[in-house]
């Protein structure tokens, strides 16, 4: 399931749902991103998450999608937020169950690295005295992204 | 009307610096992404280079698009930076 939301991101109900599959499942694997309040800017006192209702949920299913080829999937849980976020409260959420913990923790990073680089969300950083610069994509970002695809050769 | 035009939606640091978030433009003359972006890039200094190839992706009907994709009237197309969610 994609969510994409702009109250709280809550990760207790989602870890739930997908220990709900046990027994038939015997590994969930999660990644949670918090707001820092460093980032371009120091001082970061909240972030303002915008994207492309509609693209940005077919987007992550491509991503999910790919990752079910890839990996022995049961079930992938993907929770984003978007509009004024906090510095400290959570921004996303990616979850995996599996029947072995292998496919659950490299499913979770590949999902989360190619999320960064294909879902379109754009974040600005807000500081304490409201000034607003929008956040450039990181080289290190799409470096993680190309990794998967070089591992397989394509 | 509605099948006559193409739809255009501008993201973040694009849609705050050219002033616009979306609008119409008729479809004439229109037949894939790379002449979209021509017309538009026509209209100042500022969007020639807001818009310039190596910097701006590009999505036709919520797909990512390069600039030979074709466009027909009555599709959507959105012009955005490199993203940077999670």
């Amino acid at each position: 399931m994609i969510r994409i939301q702009s109250e709280a991101l809550a990760t207790e109900p989602v870890l739930a749902t997908l220990e709900s599959d046990a027994p038939a499942v015997g590994a969930v694997c999660s990644f949670t991103g918090l707001a820092r309040d460093l980032g371009d800017q120091s001082g970061v006192q909240s972030l303002f998450l915008e994207h492309y209702p509609g693209m940005t949920e077919a987007a992550i299913q491509a991503v999910v999608d790919e990752a079910a080829q890839r990996w022995n999937i049961h079930r992938t849980e993907v929770v984003h937020r978007v509009g004024e976020i906090q510095a400290g409260e959570r921004i996303v959420f990616v979850g995996v169950s599996s029947r072995h913990r292998q496919d659950a923790f490299e499913a979770c990073q590949f999902i989360m690295d190619y999320l960064k680089t294909r879902a379109p969300f754009w974040k600005k950083e807000i500081t304490a005295d409201g000034h607003g610069e929008w956040v450039e994509q990181k080289t290190s970002d799409r470096e993680a992204a190309q990794r998967w695809s070089e591992s397989d050769g394509l | 009307m509605a099948e006559s035009s193409i739809a255009i939606r501008f993201f973040a640091s694009l849609r705050e610096r050219l002033g616009t978030g979306e609008e119409r433009l008729p479809a004439e003359g229109i037949a894939c992404v790379r002449d979209l972006r021509e017309q538009l890039r026509q209209r100042s200094d500022e969007w020639a280079e807001l818009l310039s190839d190596d910097w701006v992706l590009t999505a036709v009907n919520q797909t990512m698009a390069r600039e030979e994709t074709p466009v027909n009237p009555g599709d959507e197309v959105a012009f955005f930076p490199p993203v940077t969610g999670g």
